[in-house]
Parts: structure tokens; sequence; C-alpha cells
């Protein structure tokens, strides 16, 4: 039966004319109202990037407010006033957090690839992904019409009291909108996440077995635990941020008797396993990158596996070392300290893993490679120097520094890193086109290059004091910020030709194989792109890591599986 | 279990074999799913995936809950007499049949029994608006006595409130002179105060007046009648209260002494302590989004009785009155805890 692998349909082989997902029914509602993963996933992609850009271009702002140190110093200051900075860099926090990277890899590429990679026709619940899509819109909505309502300056993390007080039109404000939108996005987080435990649990066809799985899966469901778990104590602490702000009910006001650093135990308690959230999905895509790309099997599987779960239930026990300076009892700093450097053991876990992986590989430098190995050079600092954040003593020097700020870019952004990796990877199977090899892998050194001249000084600013989100500062960080707010704009030109070579792409760009990199997980083994209802029957389970089984066709310009080259299956 | 065993059987009944296109399913056997059964499970699994994330939600409050009362159980000890334990309990009962009639509602669906099921899904409505509408009694009551949250508590209207409405005869205001005892008609048994705390009674009640004030707790409120007194110290009262007043050493009543009020029938010993609107803050909180909860159980309940009567449902199918029921008891659970917790302190 071809449908078991149409890879080795020749015919079948990049040609649109047949029935696949984007040309199964047309008009806006077909779209609009699809209950089909694969084209919420798209719509998720096309909202998170275009959002993406939003938020980088507030960074971009920001960088270039910051290239003198003061109004006195003349120049670009003079464009964005102070109050305007402080918006500024709010909506570039909340933007980036709370809508691209929390939902960037499990909502818009785990929503197109878990069920092909699992081998079932569509999430457990699609309605539900689909009414998660629509939360997601309404909750940017929201947060973006903050702007209107004379924006929001309290930094992403909301703080109390500021944020019950301030406002610049009253008791609204711009806070309420970003705080009920951030309330929206976070059940839009949940639905997510409890439709893809709901998938993998009981959607999973005869044979794959929870070893078989791809170690993405592995990542998007430990992901999903914690969107679950953590996300509702987000919801009811900005919930009682709103009642704080609308009605008074003075639990987070110190003039009322309440503790604003209880509002900081609960905003951690979701946030800092959000960051977990961010990453794993992450490091899911990486283990396959690495794989695929390498051609060898992944290297530890298990414990890459076990290491994410690890990872997400540690993650719930170390939100205190937000709070080292807050007042929190030094007894339970220390316990937090130390289990904040216990979790350095799964993450280095899965670095060293993937390093074994490249050992001895035939390492292919694809784009998505290319993403793949600067998130693990990123990563790596940014995990280390976490482990000094971690630190009680050291903490107190560095905290709200530049260092922070450049600590968690090399983390999140890290994310982001694979997560473009991730589009790359999985582009031919999305669009049915393969994208320009050369200006695509010219985009990643760019964008590496710039992140690391962005944030790396700042590890250097922020050990000699440089405070993060100041808008003026003392004329010796001129150079720092300088070379800083250029790394930036390098990322600009990264990130534009980036767009560029997509868009080539979807014009002119070649058919795609069903597999072109020679993967093996399931996803690759049906069309480029897949038909509507992905699978007409199961595929074979096989091991996702095996690339003994491939080989190149010439014909198909992609790989197939060896024995069912040009012919019905002879395995299986 | 005895739904699994229900469903099993029938997944292999209405799934015709061999039929890899997937036409001729059984009608709500949606594409993706291979059997009846598996779309259950996967529905049940989804349900209580989301009731975690409820039980997570009513978390943080039971967190704040245990913070509060940890760091200042004074404030709970004086101020949980003010809720009314008789509708709490009556509360209770209510919402514990409504979940009794919601679990034999899913039982009667099971079983294939329509009407049956169309009729327990009304009672269980029904269970939720009674729940509703005694929630709103008790809610006018706190708002009508000032014991609200934060900034809108208002500790002098729970002694004029009490006083007007049980037409009791003399009102703490008119001691604020500083004779004679004043009656606090609270729970319909009028009780003088002594006299010296009936004072600072009267001074505290008065609350902004006293505070911002000062010349007009003296001059106005020495009237001949106590009645005038207490209607001009319930239209002061109707001033929003700013935020100075209400700082700790004001709002602070310090009647030493045996002065007992009587609420309800229950007994208010000893001084208010300081920030008594926590408690309300909590207690507004928990039962407003336990509240939200029911009404969103109350619109679920709503849409199955709708379906149940236009026959959606059968010994095939049921399962979305499974995972309304579910969620109803979920919603039931959740008012368990907070009965005692907000009710029941000693």
């Amino acid at each position: 039966m071809s449908s078991l692998n149409p890879a080795a349909a020749g015919p079948l082989v990049g040609a649109p004319a047949t029935d696949n997902y984007l040309t199964h029914s047309r008009g806006f509602w077909s779209w609009a109202a699809t209950l089909d993963h694969k084209r919420i996933g798209v719509m998720y992609l096309v909202g998170i990037f275009t959002m993406f850009l939003v938020g980088g271009l507030f960074a971009v702002l920001l960088r270039s407010v910051l290239l003198t140190p003061d109004a006195a110093a003349g120049g670009v200051k003079t464009i964005v006033d102070a109050n305007m900075y402080n918006r500024f860099f709010t909506l570039h926090g909340a933007v980036m957090v709370f809508i691209v990277i929390i939902p960037g890899i499990p909502a818009a590429l785990g929503n197109f690839v878990l069920p092909l990679m699992l081998g079932a026709k569509d999430v457990a619940f699609p309605r539900l992904n689909l009414c998660s899509f629509y939360l997601w819109l309404i909750g940017t909505g929201m947060a973006l019409s903050s702007l209107y309502w004379g924006g929001v300056d309290t930094g992403w993390t909301f703080y109390t009291p500021y944020s019950t007080k301030v406002g610049s039109s009253g008791a609204f404000g711009g806070v309420v909108p970003v705080v009920a939108g951030a309330f929206v996005l976070g059940f839009s987080s949940i639905f997510t996440g409890l439709n893809f435990i709901v998938t993998i649990h009981k959607l999973r066809p005869p044979g794959m077995t929870w070893f078989r799985m791809p170690l993405f899966l592995w990542g998007t469901y430990a992901t999903a635990v914690i969107q679950v778990l953590a996300t509702p104590v987000l919801g009811i602490t900005l919930l009682l941020l709103l009642a704080e702000r609308l009605l008074g009910i003075g639990f987070f006001d110190s003039e009322l008797g309440g503790d604003p650093v209880l509002f900081q135990h609960f905003f951690w308690f979701y946030s800092h396993p959000a960051v977990y959230i961010m990453i794993l999905p992450a490091m899911g895509v990486m283990s396959e990158l690495i794989s695929v790309f390498s051609h060898k099997h992944i290297f530890g599987y298990k414990f890459i596996a076990f290491s994410s779960v690890a990872i997400a239930i540690l993650g719930f026990l170390v939100w205190g070392h937000h709070m080292f300076t807050s007042g929190q009892s030094e007894l339970l700093g220390v316990i937090f300290s130390a289990i904040t450097f216990s979790i350095a053991i799964p993450s280095a876990v899965k670095m060293f893993n993937w390093l074994t992986t490249l050992y001895k590989g035939s390492i292919d430098f694809k784009a998505p490679m290319c993403y793949a190995l600067s998130f693990m050079w990123i990563f790596g600092i940014g995990g280390l120097t976490g482990l000094f954040l971690g630190m009680m003593g050291l903490d107190q020097h560095l905290h709200d520094t530049y260092f922070v700020v450049a600590h968690f870019h090399y983390v999140m952004a890290g994310t982001i890193f694979v997560f473009f990796g991730a589009i790359h990877y999985w582009w031919p199977k999305m669009t049915g086109r393969m994208y320009d090899e050369g200006s695509a892998v010219l985009a990643s050194i760019l964008m590496f290059i710039g992140f690391n001249l962005t944030f790396f000084v700042q590890f250097m600013m922020g050990t000699r004091g440089m405070p993060r989100r100041y808008y003026e500062y003392r004329p010796e960080f001129q150079m720092g910020h300088v070379i800083s707010s250029i790394g930036s704009y390098v990322m600009l030109a990264a990130v534009l030709l980036l767009i560029y070579t997509m868009i080539r792409s979807l014009r002119s760009g070649r058919p795609a194989p069903a597999n072109p990199w020679g993967a093996g997980s399931m996803e690759w083994q049906c069309a480029s792109p897949p038909p509507h209802d992905n699978f007409k029957t199961p595929p074979p389970v096989v091991d996702a890591y095996d690339y003994e089984s491939l080989e190149w066709d010439e014909r198909v310009g992609g790989y197939v599986h060896r024995g069912r080259r040009g012919g019905p299956a002879a395995a299986h | 279990m005895q739904m699994a065993d229900a469903a099993h059987p029938i997944s292999h009944a209405a799934v015709p074999h061999g039929d890899a296109h997937g036409h001729g399913h059984h009608p709500n056997l949606e594409h993706h799913f291979d059997s009846l059964t598996q779309q259950f499970d996967a529905g049940k699994l989804g349900m209580w995936l989301f009731l975690a994330t409820e039980v997570l939600l009513f978390g943080g409050l039971f967190c704040a809950y245990a913070i509060f009362r940890r760091n200042h159980p004074e404030v709970f000890m004086y101020a949980h007499q003010y809720l009314d334990t008789t509708w709490g309990a009556i509360n209770t009962v209510v919402l514990l049949v409504s979940s009794f009639t919601m679990a034999w509602a899913v039982t009667a669906s099971q079983r294939g029994q329509r009407n049956l099921t169309s009729l327990l899904l009304a009672l269980t409505f029904l269970g939720g608006v009674g729940f509703m509408v005694i929630k709103a009694i008790e809610y006018q009551h706190k708002f009508h006595d000032g014991l609200m949250w934060g900034t809108h508590y208002d500790p002098s209207k729970h002694g004029h409130g009490h006083g007007e409405g049980h037409g009791a005869a003399a009102h703490g205001a008119a001691a604020a002179a500083g004779h004679a005892a004043a009656g606090d008609g609270r729970g319909g048994a009028a009780e003088s105060h002594a006299a010296g705390a009936a004072a600072s009674a009267g001074a505290a009640g008065d609350h902004g007046a006293s505070a911002a004030h000062p010349e007009a707790t003296t001059s106005v409120h020495a009237p001949e009648t106590p009645g005038q007194g207490a209607s001009a110290a319930a239209a002061d009262a109707d001033v929003p209260p700013e935020r100075a007043p209400l700082e700790p050493s004001q709002v602070a009543l310090a009647p030493s002494g045996p002065a007992g009020l009587h609420v309800g029938g229950h007994d208010l010993h000893g001084p208010r302590p300081d920030n008594v609107h926590w408690f309300f803050g909590v207690y507004f909180t928990m039962t407003g989004l336990h509240g939200l909860h029911v009404l969103a159980g109350m619109a679920v309940i709503g849409w199955l009785f709708v379906r149940s009567v236009r026959g959606d449902f059968s010994a095939d199918y049921f399962t979305p009155v499974d995972l309304g029921g579910l969620y109803w008891h979920l919603v039931d659970l959740i008012w368990i805890f907070l009965f005692p917790l907000l009710y029941l302190i000693h």
C-alpha cells in the first residue's frame, strides 16, 4: 500500500494537485472555523511570528534609546521619553513571554507535528484546540489594547504595590487589560497542555509505546504537565491582582495590612515553571534536530526523556530564587538555592547526551542544525550563569542588573533559536516547499553573531552595576550599550533575511519530498504537505532514531526506507 | 467500572468493522477516534485534568487563607462570627442534594432513561438556583452591614444596619455624647453596652466622622432622640470611606470587658482586631469565585437538560452528562471545604 509509505510513491511527491490539508477546502471560514490541528498550528505560527516581530520591534526601539546615556547627551533619547521607554520594555517582556515564547513551540509547531509524530489523526479535542487559538487571539488583543488605555509600565512581572496603585488613567490604567489578557492567554495555554496530555495518553496508535515516542513528544508532554499544573496559579494571582486594583481587596497592599511579597510568591510559583514551559519543548526539538542532522541514533534516549520530567518536577520547587532580595527567610533561601543547583543536573544530562550524539556523527550543517548548535552554545552560557544567580550571596550583587537580563535572554532567546530551527526543519512538511539553504544558513549565522553581540556584553555591564530597566545610565556604560544595540540591529537583519528566505520559498521553492532530511519519526512518512486526515491507516511504528534503514533516493530528492524503494512496501 | 462496561460493547457494536475510511460511524463518534470507548476515555481524562486546574485555581486562594489565618488567627476568630451558619448549613445541604440528583442523572442517562435524566438535571439546576439565591441573601446582608473587603470594609454599618433592621431602640452613635448606655440591636436582642465601651464603640463606629470630622461627632451626634442620631450616623456611613479613616489606629475598637454583641445568636467576645477586612476579603473572593463556578455549572447543566430533552443521549452516548456531573461534583466539593473553613472555625 502506498499510503503506508508515500515517499515511495514517486508521482505523489510534491505534487500540489493531490489533496492535502492546504488544498482540502478553501475560503476564509475553512480556516477560521477549522478543526484540523495542522491548520490551527499554521494559524498559530503566523500569529506568533507576527507578535514576535512586534515584540522585537519594541526591543530594537529600546536598544536605540539606550545608545546614549542620558538626555543631556542628546541623540535618540528625545524620540522616546522615559515613560514611553518603561511601557516599551514592559510590552516587550509581556509580549515575548506570554504571547510568543510560551505558546511558540508547543502551540504552533506542537500542534502541527504532535499528532503526526504520534501517528494520530488529530489532537484529542479539536474544538478545544480551536478555542485555545481564539483565546490566544483575544488575550493578545487585550494585552496590546493597553497601549490605548495609557500603557503599562510595571514590567512584565506586575509587581505589587506598584501595579495596583500606579496607572496613567485612574483605576483602569493599562495594567488591567494586560493582566486580564495574560489571564486569557493562560487559559489558552492550559487548554493546549490539556489537549496534548490527553492526546499522548489516549491517541497513541498500537505499537507506539511511551519509549518509542520521539523525544519531542516527551518534551511536549513534560511541558503540558507544567502548563496544566502551574498556569491556574497564575490565573488566581492575576484575578487577585485585578480584584486588588479594581475592588481594593487589599491582599497585597501593605497599607491595608496585606503582603506584597505574597504576590511575588504567587507570581513566581507560576512564572518560574513558565521558564520551563518555554525551554522544555525547545529541548525536545533539539533532541530531534541533533540526532537527525548527525544522522546518528540519539544517545541516551531514556535519560533525555526522564530528564524532561525531572526538570518539570524540580521546576516547581525553585520559585523562591527570584526573591533572595525580597526579604524571605534565610532558611527558605538556602533551600531554594539548593534545589536551583540541582536542576542543573537534568539540564546537563541533556547537554551531554546531545554532545555525545554529535560525537562521530556525520554532521550536516543545514539551517536547522545551525540553530541547534547555536542553542547549545547559548543555552550552555544561559544555564551556567543561572548557577551564578542561584547563589544567594552573589545574587545580592547581581539582582536586577543587566547580568540577569543577559542570563534570561540566553535561556529564553535560546528557545527562539530552536523555534527558528524548528520552523526550518518542519517547513517542508508544513508548506510542501523547500527553502534556500544558503540564505537560511546565513540568517542563522547572523542571528548567532547578533545575539551574542547584544547580550554577552550585558553580563559584563551587569557585574559592574548597570541596573536593568533604566532609561538613563552613567557614561562609562555607553560602550557596552552601543555594542549591545549594534547586536540588536544585526539580529533585526537576520530576522528580515529569514522572512525573505521563507517568502521566496513559498513563491518559488522546490517542491518538498516526504522526507527531505532523512528523519525517522512518523511525520516524515506522510506526504509533504500531509493529507487532511494524516494517515488513512496508522503507519507501522519504527524506531524514530533509526537512520540505518533510510537511504537517499535521487528520484524523489529525499530519503526513503530501504527496501521500500520504488515499489510496494517490502517490509511490514 | 460500570461506565467502561457500558461503553465497551457499544464500541464494538456501533463501529462497523473493516471500514478504514470512517464512514458509517456512530453519529457521536468523532473522526479521529477509533472507538466510542477511546473517545469516552479521552473525554474523561480531559475533564479530570481540567478539574485539576480548577483545584489549583482555588488552591491559590486556600493558600492565601492559610497564610492570613496563620499570621492573624484573631481576625478569623473574630470575624467569622458575622457569617450566618444557618444559611451556610442550608446551602451545604442544598448542594449535597443537588450532587445526589446529578449522580442519579448520570446513572439514569447511562441506562437510557431519558425522562428521568431530564427531570434529575432540572432538579440539579434548581439546586444551583437555590444555592445562589441563599448566597445572594447572605451577600446582601453583608453589603448592608458594611462587612466587605479591603477598602470597602465599613465597621460602622454593622452597628447601624442591624440596629435599624431589627427595630432596636437605641444606637451606638447616641452614646457618642458619652452618656447613657446604648442598645445595639443585633440579632433582635437589644443589649446594653457598658457606657465606656459604647462610647468608644460609637466613636469608632462613626469611623469617618470621628476621624475626619471630629467636631461633627460631638456636635451633630448629640441629639435628643437616639433615632435621629442613628440616621445621622447612617447618613454619615453612606459617605464612601476614604482610606485614611480605616487605618488600624482609627478603626481599632477597644471595648475591653464583656461587651458582648449579639450576632445571629453568636456571642462576639473580645475586642475587634485590626484588619478584620482580610477575613471578608478572603470570604468574598473564595465564595465569589465559587459562586461563579456554580453559575458555570448551572449553564452546563442547563445545556445538558436541553440536550437531554432533545433526546441526544442514550445508553450508547452519555459522555457529556458524565463529564458535566464530574464538574458539578467538584463545585460541590469546593464548597464542602469552604463551609467549615469560613463558617465553622473555632
